[in-house]
Parts: C-alpha cells; sequence; structure tokens
C-alpha cells in the first residue's frame, strides 16, 4: 500500500518512531461480574515482535479480541490502523487465524484461501502460500479430513493471505509436535524479518525466546510486566521442588510454599540451592522430585505475591 | 449489491450442497403436507387446490427461512470460523446480504418438490404468468420470516434456536390459516389470523394465484411485523459477541 506510514529512515539522524499500528486504551472488560480485563493500556508499533504471556483466563485472547474488534469493551478505547477495529476498513492490513484451526470442514483447503484472499487488495499467490506451509498436496481435500498439524497449518496460513502489516495469533502452535511448531515459527519469522509486525499468545516460554522481542505478561486482567525477553525469562524461570515432609525450617530462595497433606511443593529460582540446604539442615524428606514449572505456574506465583 | 456479498452466498451454498442431508430435510416437509392434508381433499376442486398449494408455498418460505437462518446462523455462530470471518475487512452489509441471498435459494428449491406435488397429484393450475408473478411474490412475502430466522439465529444458541423454530413455526402456520385454502380454518382461527405475521403472506399468494379478495389488515399487520422483525434482527446481529464464554 502506498499509504502505508513507512518505519524507514526518512530523515538521517534522529531514530524514527515507528507508527503505532494497535493500541488499547485505558481498557476495562466485564463478563457479567468477572473483570477480564482492568484498565488495560498497550502499544503495538510497527515492526515489533510481542509475545503476550499469562496464565488461562488472564485475559490475553479477551485483549486480542478487543483489538480485532470481536470484543466491546466495557470502557475504554482500542484503535486500530488509527481507527476503531469495528470499522472493516481498520481490518484491511490484518491477518488472523481461525481458533481451534477451525475451517468449515466441508471446504476444500484451496478454497479456504481463496475465499480469505477475495477479501484482500493484496494477496500472497495462493500455491505459493501452500507451498510454504507444506499443503501442496492437500489443496483438494477437505479441511474436515485434514490431520490436526495439517489443520493449524492451515490457520496459520491464512493470517498471511491477505499480505497484512500486522498478525495477531492466539496460540499458533500449541499441541503440535516439535518439527511442526519449528516450521510454523520459521513461517512467522520470515513475516516479521520481511517487515511484519505479530502479536502472539503463548504457553511456551520457549516459543517466546524463539521468536519475540518484547514480552508483555498478562495475569488476572492487568499487565504485570512488559520486557524484554530476558528480563522476563528471569522472572518467569521457575522450578518447583516436592516431597513428603513434616513442617519445614526457613529455607533460601523459596517463593511459594503450598502442602497438601504429607506433601509440600515449594516454589523457588534456584533448586539447587534449595535442595543443599535442605540436606543441610537435615529436614527428613521423601520422595523428592524437581520439576520445570511451566509458565501457568510461574506467572501464578508472580501475580499472587 | 458488492461482489464480496455474492462471494459469501456461493461459499455458503457449497458448504449447504455438501451436506445433502440439509437440503432434502428442508424440502421434505411442506411436500408431505402437501401430500398428506391438500392432495385428498380437493380431488375435484382445481381453485382450491391452486389457493391451498399457494398456503403450502408460504409455509415452505415460512420453514425455509426460519430453519435455515434460525438454526443455521446459531449453528455457524458457534463454530470458530464466525469470529474469524469477523476480522475481515466486511462490514455487516455483506454478511446479512450474502445470509438473505443464500436463504432466498435454498427457499426457492424447496419448493421445488410442493410445486412438483402440485402439479401431479392435485387439479391445481396457474398460468404461465401468474407462475412467474408468484415467484416474485413468494420473495417478497419471505422477507418476515427470513428477518424472523435471522433474529432467532443471532440472538439464541443453537439448542434454544432449534427449539425456539420447532415451537413456532406450527403454531405460525396454524394461527395464519395457512393449513389449507381461504376460509378453510376453524372460526376463531379466523378471527385471529389477520393480526399473525403468516396471514398477510398468505394473502398476497392467494390473490396472485386465483380469485381472492385481499384483506387490508392482514397486509398492515404484515408490513408491522417486517419492520418489526427486521429491527429486532439487526439488533441482533449489533449485539452478537459470537460464544459468550470464553
Amino acid at each position: 500500500m502506498s499509504t502505508s506510514p513507512t518505519t524507514a529512515t526518512a530523515r538521517a539522524g534522529a531514530p524514527p518512531t515507528p507508527a503505532v499500528v494497535a493500541r488499547a486504551i485505558g481498557v476495562t472488560r466485564h463478563y457479567g461480574d468477572t473483570v477480564a480485563l482492568d484498565n488495560v493500556d498497550f502499544t503495538v508499533r510497527e515492526g515489533e515482535f510481542i509475545g503476550l504471556l499469562g496464565p488461562n483466563g488472564a485475559g490475553k485472547t479477551t485483549l486480542l479480541n478487543s483489538l480485532l474488534g470481536l470484543r466491546k469493551p466495557t470502557s475504554g478505547r482500542i484503535e486500530l490502523f488509527g481507527g476503531s477495529p469495528t470499522n472493516p476498513a481498520s481490518r484491511r492490513f490484518i491477518g488472523v487465524t481461525p481458533q481451534e484451526s477451525g475451517v468449515p470442514p466441508t471446504l476444500r483447503v484451496a478454497e479456504a484461501v481463496d475465499f480469505v484472499a477475495a477479501h484482500f487488495k493484496e494477496t500472497e499467490d495462493r500455491d505459493e502460500l501452500l507451498e510454504r506451509f507444506d499443503l501442496t498436496k492437500e489443496a483438494r481435500r477437505q479441511a474436515g479430513g485434514l490431520s490436526g498439524g495439517q489443520k493449524r497449518r492451515l490457520a496459520l496460513a491464512l493470517a498471511f493471505v491477505g499480505r497484512p502489516r500486522l498478525v495477531i495469533l492466539d496460540e499458533p502452535t500449541t499441541g503440535l509436535d516439535v518439527e511442526s511448531r519449528r516450521m510454523l515459527w520459521d513461517r512467522i519469522r520470515e513475516f516479521h524479518e520481511g517487515g511484519g509486525t505479530v502479536l502472539l499468545t503463548t504457553h511456551y516460554l520457549e516459543e517466546i525466546e524463539a521468536l519475540a522481542k518484547r514480552v508483555v505478561v498478562i495475569a488476572q486482567g492487568r499487565i504485570r510486566a512488559d520486557d524484554s525477553v530476558g528480563a522476563i525469562r528471569g522472572m518467569a524461570h521457575m522450578q518447583r521442588v516436592s516431597m513428603n515432609a513434616g513442617p519445614l525450617p526457613d529455607l533460601p530462595g523459596v517463593i511459594s510454599e503450598e502442602r497438601t497433606e504429607e506433601r509440600v511443593e515449594l516454589m523457588t529460582h534456584d533448586a539447587d540451592q534449595l535442595v543443599r540446604a535442605l540436606v543441610r539442615q537435615g529436614v527428613e524428606f521423601s520422595g523428592l522430585a524437581v520439576q520445570q514449572a511451566t509458565l501457568e505456574e510461574a506467572f501464578l506465583v508472580i501475580s499472587q505475591s | 449489491m458488492s461482489s464480496l456479498t455474492l462471494v459469501h452466498a456461493r461459499y455458503q451454498l457449497v458448504e449447504l450442497s455438501r451436506i445433502p442431508m440439509a437440503i432434502i430435510g428442508a424440502a421434505f416437509f411442506p411436500a408431505a403436507s402437501l401430500f398428506f392434508f391438500v392432495v385428498p381433499n380437493t380431488k375435484d376442486d382445481p381453485a382450491g387446490a391452486t389457493l391451498a398449494t399457494a398456503s403450502m408455498v408460504v409455509f415452505a418460505a415460512m420453514i425455509s427461512n426460519l430453519f435455515g437462518h434460525g438454526t443455521g446462523v446459531a449453528e455457524d455462530r458457534s463454530q470458530p470460523w464466525d469470529p474469524y470471518t469477523r476480522t475481515l475487512p466486511i462490514g455487516p452489509a455483506v454478511r446479512f446480504g450474502s445470509r438473505i441471498i443464500t436463504g432466498l435459494a435454498m427457499m426457492l428449491f424447496s419448493m421445488f418438490p410442493v410445486v412438483i406435488v402440485a402439479a401431479f397429484f392435485t387439479p391445481a393450475t396457474i398460468s404461465p404468468v401468474r407462475f412467474l408473478l408468484a415467484i416474485g411474490v413468494v420473495i417478497i412475502v419471505s422477507v418476515p420470516f427470513t428477518m424472523m430466522g435471522l433474529a432467532i439465529g443471532y440472538l439464541l444458541s443453537t439448542k434454544a434456536a432449534i427449539a425456539t423454530v420447532q415451537l413456532v413455526f406450527l403454531p405460525l402456520a396454524f394461527a395464519g390459516g395457512l393449513l389449507g385454502g381461504p376460509g378453510e380454518a376453524p372460526g376463531f382461527i379466523e378471527t385471529i389470523a389477520p393480526f399473525v405475521p403468516t396471514r398477510g403472506s398468505a394473502e398476497l399468494m392467494w390473490a396472485t394465484v386465483g380469485d381472492y379478495d385481499i384483506n387490508p389488515v392482514a397486509i398492515v399487520s404484515l408490513v408491522v411485523w417486517t419492520v418489526a422483525l427486521a429491527a429486532l434482527a439487526f439488533y441482533a446481529y449489533q449485539r452478537d459477541e459470537g460464544r459468550r464464554y470464553h
């Protein structure tokens, strides 16, 4: 598009501030008594790659759906390419993936791509796009007959059909095998390297580490952290040390302690140090287990402390 | 009309055509009603058979639109594809327009069996000009049913929509005096019929295919119903945010 604000160095010298492509201003959204988003301010600039992290029910999907115009904020305002997301013209430059890879089961793969392409001025070449997502052989098949991985690849491919400037991806690789996941990562990375802006949610810290530049952590409807990948990695790197034991003495580096009958679960940033302290202090324990905490667990602990 | 509206309508029809039962189901009921209610009673009465066939055509228009839009829209809204298409750069005109085109196509298709049963098993007759006119009239008189179907589909979940449609379609047909020709319904039905949305549609069809004097009350109430249902459908569309849970 010739009208697109460019991030190129128009004037040499001063670093240009990339254009805002999407923005939430004081957005609150209620579902009945539940507060899904609580006065959220959030800005996405052209060329960014943002990972949105948070436990289930934190408000990630509500935030994405608000940016897309699918949910109206209870209060506050959303801007998408300078306009309201409920105005179709504001949605010309975005690419989205259907949730649950839900392309109508009777549609053929090529038909689904053609259908989406009909809505955009500039589009990717269908055969080339299917080739990139390894779906060439499936072009004539109905979406209902695809494997889980193929459905997911088709769903993601649809986000790129209309040559978007911003793609918004809600858990694009959940439930995929490692190989498919890496392939989709490559496609998303290529898009970003070509100047595209990416906003994605995920449960996987490794996905964020592999792709994103900026991480936004959301929990209980609020933005809890907004920082570089490195800084967030330190916060979220957490281990769960569990054992059968009686009452515990003071131990170093324990972030939280939870007990169910005999079993104690401790969250810590440094399991080695914690286990050494247990032994040194002569604590009676059995059935010791050390596990990498999931991101959900880490963020639940962070948001509660 | 934008070409995108036609694209959407074409894809909806492609999807439906790949689930043949959806089409057969819509076409079966009116033809069966005609066969069991009209055929045995109008053996020697061409005028009566023609009017009764017109009633069944209106009945078919109502069933096709209530089920097609009511349960069809509710079902589509429960699928992830629906919120996805809402992120595409199109407005309500394309979404509403394509649904109406698809509904009309399905409705006209569902009338084939009715017309065929009427032609071969009853003495009903109609001139070619009146037949073409009737096609135009049935499209117009189906508008309130389209709007009612869309309103149900956008307001309710799939299960609630199916139950609602099943609950309303027979009483609407009965109270409007659709289960026969004009004047054949019981007395109290003839009293309330002009105020029922199906009646005005039926009267316009009767006047198109036969010798019938329209009751103006029924036409006024048809217009009022149509406007009210269109407003309800548009309101329902606007407040819809797809599935409620998240």
